[in-house]
């Protein structure tokens, strides 16, 4: 028990607690996460073979490497989940987005020019969506399975079979080096800013309260001044820009743009998100859990990879993950309801 | 409300009207590009087996799309049928290679149980885990598709594999009918029967209108939501089978992205992407036009690459206009109440 004794009546429900504060820390879904993340990093170190060649700093930064377009898609991605949206086709603005940059460059246009047009592309895709969800009123699943199909027709269209490689060597460098010494890539500096950004938009700011109002029930949060429609349309505009930003850093990366760029990293933006603990019917969840579900299926990745499986079993294990992530929530949440009936009962 | 409610008949515009007759329009379109892609280049329709290919290429996407139809009218999503159908014409392929001993008769009939198994997965977790069907669908996507990889590898159907006369199901026909599209029918009139006349299948359409009411009405929504997803799986199996009397061949990247097609089938052809109204026949005219228009890309000299982005757009501007003019209408059901 802590502090409430002495007071006669407890002033609020919500401010009693029966157990300490690091076991509520421990009890939440993601403990068990970076518990898991710990556990797979570990177990690589010790029992896959060649997992530290040529060293720990490489396979640690091509590990993070790897998760960074991951990593940024699923920060405006986590707050659409919360209002209860979804928005699919982020693996496609990705790719429109890096054939926009490709093209730009073939074109001869200064490479910061090209990223800010690839930019602006995943912009206009989120307006394309947000527009056709707040303004026409579509279901956000119907919408972003066509613009999924539509962004990525887009830019198979545009690029055909041709992938542009030419980007000035020092750049890719950079957007493909980490910090020397250290196994964290430059560009994990700037998905911290927008991290912190994310994290502090979603939980310590009214519009972040109003998030999981709309998630919890939209009709209680209109009645509570939330601005239902604008938060939405807000949210895709910005899962549009982020997605933008990354299809950039993602063609500098690898310094190529193709048609492929991002395909299916919607399914793995979102097996990280449920995995993290996010209710997939919207209104609960951190954006830390996210997070940690996005570095947990890059570290599994990074391991079968280096113990010889290929990607194609990747696709099986994520699609899996994804699975055995929300069938969990779900006994998880049947439980729990069954236990508050069962309370209330007593 | 004191005022009488006026019952002057609602004034229709011509689009309006004419969307509303979705499977008209359908057949006006495609028509128009069958006469437009002639009229370009006349080999489209009149050279050796154009009509056939004309005919017989739109039967696999029918059959699938109504499959996804059905899941659709429930307010649910089957996203793994691209998957479904590549394993399972691997399946089949490979089946007709390591026992030829069977008829092929039964070698169809496995792979649609075969594709019904992994349909019934899918149906399982949404059905009786209350798991969204996309989250799960868009898993068993692929985890199958990653299944198939696995399986097949760089190996492929190859084309002695399949018996001469599968072949020449695919090929051949009844007075210039092709066998594939009178199987396409067959699944569209049984199913569309099925749907517009059975009690069951209008109890697809009560849960697709208002899940918590179909419910409360008594209908067991978990088994018939568990029926609906083994028999867009088993459906997506026959396309497979289609597949590879069409083209006797098939690798790992079967079907892929065919989700896309299913999908804009079904809602060009008039099913709502929320569930609750939609005919069979309009998906099958959704179909058709697709595929017709998927073939006469390539004569027209739009480049194949181009195929997805207008799959997209047609998804985003068939529900589009169906929200528009659902709007107009209540719109101007709310004045007729006022009046």
């Amino acid at each position: 028990m802590t502090a409430t004794t002495g007071q006669a009546a407890p002033p609020s429900r919500y401010l009693l607690h029966d157990k300490p504060l690091w076991r509520r820390l421990l009890l939440r879904p993601e403990a068990a996460l970076i518990l898991a993340l710990v556990l797979v990093v570990v177990l690589s170190i010790v029992l896959v073979p060649h997992y530290l060649r040529p060293n720990a700093n490489y396979t640690f930064s091509t590990l993070l490497l790897n998760a960074i377009p991951i990593l940024f898609l699923l920060l405006p991605l986590m707050l659409i989940i919360v209002t209860g949206d979804i928005d699919l086709s982020v693996g496609s603005v990705l790719g429109l987005s890096s054939a926009t940059v490709g093209l730009a460059v073939q074109a001869g246009i200064p490479l910061l020019v090209a990223a800010v047009m690839g930019v602006l592309v995943g912009a206009m895709a989120g307006v394309i969506n947000g527009v056709l969800v707040t303004v026409v009123g579509l279901p956000s699943l119907a919408v972003t399975i066509g613009t999924l199909a539509l962004f990525r027709g887009i830019a198979v269209g545009l690029l055909g079979t041709t992938a542009i490689t030419d980007f000035p060597p020092e750049i890719t460098k950079f957007f493909s080096g980490s910090i020397p010494g250290t196994p964290i890539p430059w560009q994990l500096l700037f998905w911290i800013v927008l991290a912190i950004v994310f994290g502090v938009l979603l939980h310590l700011t009214p519009f972040g309260r109003g998030i999981f109002a709309i998630g919890r029930s939209i009709e209680t949060a209109t009645f509570s001044g939330v601005n239902v429609n604008r938060t939405r349309l807000i949210l895709f505009v910005l899962s549009g820009l982020v997605a933008g930003l990354a299809g950039v850093f993602f063609t500098l990366q690898y310094s190529n743009a193709i048609g492929s760029n991002g395909n299916g990293f919607e399914l793995r933006a979102v097996t990280a998100i449920v995995l993290g603990g996010v209710s997939i019917w919207g209104g609960r969840g951190t954006l830390i859990g996210a997070i940690v579900g996005g570095l947990f299926i890059a570290a599994l990745n990074k391991s079968l990879q280096v113990f010889g499986v290929g990607d194609d079993a990747i696709y099986v294990i994520t699609g899996v993950a994804l699975i055995v992530s929300v069938v969990i929530a779900s006994i998880a949440g049947f439980i729990s309801r069954r236990r508050k009936v069962q309370a209330s009962v007593a | 409300m004191t005022a009488v409610i006026k019952t002057t008949p609602a004034r229709r515009s011509f689009g309006e009207w004419l969307f509303r007759a979705r499977e008209l329009s359908l057949v006006l379109l495609i028509l128009i590009v069958i006469a437009v892609t002639t009229i370009a280049q006349p080999t489209f329709l009149f050279n050796d087996g154009g009509l056939r290919d004309l005919l017989r290429t739109p039967a696999m996407l029918i059959v699938v799309a109504i499959g996804e139809a059905i899941v659709i009218l429930t307010r649910n999503i089957d996203l793994s049928v691209g998957s479904i159908l590549g394993l399972t014409t691997y399946f089949v392929g490979n089946l007709m290679h390591t026992a030829p001993g069977i008829p092929v008769l039964v070698d169809v009939l496995l792979g649609v149980v075969f594709a019904a198994v992994l349909g019934l997965v899918n149906g399982l977790l949404v059905a009786f885990l209350n798991v969204p069907s996309l989250v799960i669908t868009l898993g068993t996507l692929y985890a199958y598709r990653g299944i198939a990889v696995l399986w097949i590898g760089g190996n492929f159907v190859r084309p002695e594999w399949v018996p001469d006369g599968f072949q020449g199901f695919g090929k051949d026909g009844v007075l210039g009918i092709p066998w594939l599209l009178i199987v396409a029918a067959a699944v569209m009139v049984f199913f569309g029967w099925f749907l517009a006349g059975r009690r069951t299948g209008r109890e697809l359409y009560a849960i697709g209108s208002n899940p918590d009411a179909a419910v409360l009405y008594g209908l067991r929504t978990r088994r018939l939501t568990f029926i609906t997803f083994i028999i867009s799986g088993a459906l997506a199996g026959v396309g497979g089978i289609i597949y590879l009397s069409i083209f006797a061949t098939g690798d790992s990247k079967v079907g892929t992205g065919y989700e896309f097609q299913a999908i804009a089938a079904a809602v060009i052809g008039g099913v709502a992407i929320v569930g609750g109204s939609g005919r069979i026949w309009g998906v099958a005219l959704g179909a058709f036009f697709l595929a017709t228009l998927g073939s006469a890309l390539p004569v027209l000299n739009v480049p194949s690459l181009w195929q997805q982005a207008i799959v997209g757009l047609l998804i985003v501007a068939a529900i589009t206009l169906d929200r528009v003019f659902f709007l107009v209408r209540q719109r101007r059901a709310r004045k007729a109440v006022m009046v």
